[in-house]
């Protein structure tokens, strides 16, 4: 569970958490992109450096560590998986250069979990909400995600006090079998959902009685305009895109075990 | 011109046996302050449903009878074109929350409405002066006390300038204290802004005082229908089994033992004022 | 009986529920636990059946101490029954709604099915004992939820907030209910803020605020006492109001009871007559 919280939007008053979501969400589409293109190793941990001073800009170092420190696991999962595969079906010279791929590749990863850790960290819901509603997605959408964040803490106590009623009436929910176990959630299960289903009802009611659906043309209250400083990050962004595709089609990178010949 | 009129109106669910409330005609007039109450299953939550079209548009189930809100009549109206003459405040204050500040909640509304940028800001600040949580406005729905919820919820439906604003229980889940703040609030919306006001609730001690006029339905009809002195006061209002005020009831006691009250308390400073008028005697 | 001794609570986000608590509820005791929303009334209560477990202090249900067994084993003892009967019913019936506990706690089939017909007539809920909980009425769900609980027998009682949304025939059954289940010897608390209803009840009282008791003892004490229960952000009821406005000519003030206040009244209209 700690590992999510490295994804969880954390309030902070930095420049980052300011800029508009859509300029920080073409850098991170621009980042996944750069990174798919290499699969050498300097070129990947270029791009994985380049990005940590983002982290501590926005000030949100204790919780990226967490979501670094959570997909650590899968990491060393897709590196040892790469190494064996490598190993037994590659054409590879050395062990070195098996490492070195296979590490290569791991960091693709965490490029990746980097780059999307940064930007829910520091963008919050309701301005994502806003983005994707200026960005023309359906109302609907963006309406669902928003009071869905909205929902989370709320569905959280409530699954607790759940827990507490049935097991303030003898449920045990450690210990046993496996399907004993499931067995168990049912109580929690069911009241979980059959009065999610009653708050969407109410919600609805709501929803109706403050005019939903009066007009094809919905205003807002709020408006994102994009700054100089999202401008300057989407043209950083274009122009890494850019180099990295010219680099990566005409330059022969070369790997760290042959510069140092193991 | 009432602004709110049925005629023999009655209504069953579509899972219904029996109408949840039946033959109802009644007329409400612009500015009243209207308390309804009775017991659980007596129709005043269902009643209320009608007045902003969420029945019949909302819930399906047979509607009888006519009902006119502000000159529209209802079954030719969609609920959103309601939703501009009769807001609706409801039980659960976290259920009528869903963005993550409270001056976007208070905006909802507007934003349904098309309205444009400049006059919904206008019309969000004044509706969070209104209920005096103006300083609240970038909160988030979370962090507020259910008191707190309750009046953003009242904030947007102000916003929409209803003529008409109906409150189902607003203050069930609320302690006293967050209750009487509610009441205050309803109460200047009605005296300083006159809007009509129906308020269906059980806490008479609390409500009474501001009714200009008070409903009881028992069994899906209304039963009693007057002023809150002579409805609280009444034998008919102690048999239904309605919670009248405790110095209401002392004031019948009283008065069967012979002691010169003239007047019908509802609140402790109107009981307190008769009581020191006839020891001076 | 119940042992509270100085007990501090404070949840995993850094809210200090409990700030040194120290209670005593004896066997058959009928107390109610009052104070604003947030004072702490429902963290104290979760504390006697084992839920919560004290940061500080210790909690101590008929000797045992809270934080050496689990709640499955204090729930024998201590019946709780939560504020919203939705949080808690899940079954297909009543009936199988009621024997949850039962089977949870190793009773047996034949013992199951007597304590389930115990408390369907309880509740009056026998006509309903095959239909599904979900299809019954707000107020019938309650009952369905108290049964669920009385049903195993325990000696101690918790409701948390049973008055809400219950128009005041409810209440008055209620009341009535609960009173039976003080005489059948059973220690009842009910946490709530409805003051009326805990002056009809008569019983004793605990006024929670901030984390904190600020005052204990009966009824007719407590809740006539201007300082504590406006600290308590509690309101006087009315008939306390009206005998706190009439004080300056010599009233008694401790009166919570309509009748009593009538009789009081009369008298003192009969002597300057």
């Amino acid at each position: 569970m700690s590992m999510f919280n490295g994804f969880k939007f954390r309030s902070v008053n930095s420049t980052i958490h300011k800029m508009d979501p859509r300029a920080k969400f073409i850098y991170v589409c621009v980042m996944f992109a750069v990174a798919v293109m290499f699969s050498q190793l300097i070129p990947l941990l270029v791009l994985f450096i380049i990005q940590t001073p983002l982290v501590f800009v926005a000030r949100v170092q204790k919780e990226w560590l967490r979501s670094m420190k959570g997909a650590a696991g899968f990491a060393a999962i897709i590196f040892l998986m790469n190494v064996l595969s490598l190993y037994f079906y590659g054409n590879y010279e050395s062990l070195s250069a098996i490492l070195e791929r296979s590490l290569a590749l791991t960091l693709r990863f965490m490029v990746l979990i980097e780059s999307f850790s940064v930007f829910f960290l520091t963008t919050s819901p309701d301005l994502l909400g806003l983005a994707l509603e200026q960005s023309h997605v359906p109302y609907e959408l963006c309406f669902a995600f928003t009071t869905a964040v909205r929902f989370v803490p709320v569905l959280a106590e409530e699954a607790q006090t759940i827990m507490d009623a049935q097991k303030a009436r003898g449920l045990e929910l450690e210990g046993g079998s496996f399907v004993k176990k499931i067995r168990n959630y049912i109580p929690i299960l069911i009241p979980l959902i059959v009065n999610a289903i009653r708050r969407s009802l109410e919600l609805a009611e709501t929803m109706e009685s403050r005019a939903w659906g009066a007009t094809q043309n919905r205003t807002n209250l709020y408006v994102l305009r994009m700054g100089r400083k999202d401008l300057l990050l989407m043209l950083f962004s274009f122009i890494v895109l850019a180099v990295s595709a010219y680099v990566s089609w005409n330059v022969q990178i070369p790997n760290i075990t042959y510069l140092l010949n193991i | 011109m009432p602004i709110i009129e049925t005629k023999n109106l009655t209504y069953t669910y579509l899972t219904g046996t029996k109408p949840a409330f039946e033959d109802v005609t009644l007329e409400i007039d612009k500015g009243e302050f209207i308390v309804l109450t009775g017991p659980s299953g007596c129709g005043k939550t269902t009643l209320c449903r009608c007045f902003n079209g969420l029945i019949p548009h909302f819930y399906s189930g047979k509607l009888e009878g006519e009902i006119y809100v502000s000159n529209l009549k209802v079954i030719e109206h969609p609920i959103h074109e309601l939703a501009r003459h009769v807001g609706m405040v409801f039980q659960n204050p976290e259920n009528q929350l869903f963005a993550l500040s409270v001056e976007k909640d208070v905006a909802f509304g507007l934003e349904n409405l098309g309205i444009s940028r400049e006059e919904m800001r206008e019309r969000v600040d004044w509706a969070l002066k209104m209920t005096g949580i103006y300083e609240l406005k970038d909160r988030a729905p979370y962090e507020l006390s259910g008191g707190q919820q309750q009046r953003v919820a009242i904030a947007s439906v102000l916003a929409m300038q209803p003529e008409i604003i109906v409150l189902d229980e607003p203050t069930s889940f609320l302690d006293p204290v967050g209750a009487k703040n509610i009441f205050e609030v309803i109460n200047k919306l009605n005296k300083d802004l006159g809007i009509t006001i129906i308020l269906v609730e059980h806490r008479l001690d609390l409500t009474s005082k501001y009714a200009s006029r008070v409903m009881i339905m028992d069994k899906g009809r209304i039963v009693l229908d007057g002023l809150p002195k002579e409805i609280l006061n009444s034998e008919e209002a102690r048999l239904i089994g309605v919670g009248i005020p405790k110095v209401t009831r002392l004031y019948q006691i009283l008065r069967n033992k012979g002691v010169p009250l003239n007047r019908v308390p509802l609140s402790a400073e109107e009981a307190t004022r008769d009581l020191l008028e006839v020891l001076r005697i | 009986m119940i042992k509270i001794q100085d007990v501090f609570f404070t949840y995993p986000n850094g809210v200090e529920a409990l700030r040194g608590v120290n209670l005593e509820i004896q066997d058959g005791e009928f107390l109610a636990i009052m104070g604003q929303n947030g004072a702490g009334k429902t963290t104290l209560v979760k504390h006697i059946n084992g839920l919560l477990k004290p940061t500080k202090g210790t909690v101590m249900v008929d000797g045992v101490d809270t934080t050496k067994v689990s709640v499955a084993t204090l729930a024998k003892k201590v019946g709780f029954v939560f504020q919203n009967p939705d949080h808690q019913l899940f079954s297909e019936t009543v009936e199988e709604e009621i024997s949850f506990a039962l089977r949870n706690f190793g009773f047996s089939e034949s013992a199951i099915k007597e304590r389930v017909n115990w408390a369907l007539n309880l509740l009056d809920l026998a006509e309903y004992r095959k239909v599904s909980p979900f299809m019954l009425s707000g107020g019938e769900r309650k009952r369905v939820a108290l049964a669920s609980v009385l049903a195993w027998d325990p000696k101690i009682v918790i409701l948390d907030e049973p008055t809400i949304g219950q128009d005041s025939q409810q209440k008055e059954r209620l009341r009535q209910f609960i009173l039976q289940l003080n005489h059948l010897g059973k220690t009842v608390i009910i946490v709530t803020h409805d003051v009326e209803f805990v002056a009809e009840c008569k019983s004793q009282v605990v006024l929670m605020s901030q984390g904190k008791i600020i005052a204990h003892g009966s009824a007719k004490k407590v809740l006539t006492n201007l300082e504590v229960v406006t600290q308590a952000s509690v309101v006087l009821p009315q008939i306390s109001q009206l005998f706190a406005n009439l004080k300056n000519i010599s009233f008694p003030t401790e009166v919570i009871d309509v009748n009593e206040a009538a009789d009081i009244l009369l008298g003192k209209l009969g002597d300057s007559q």
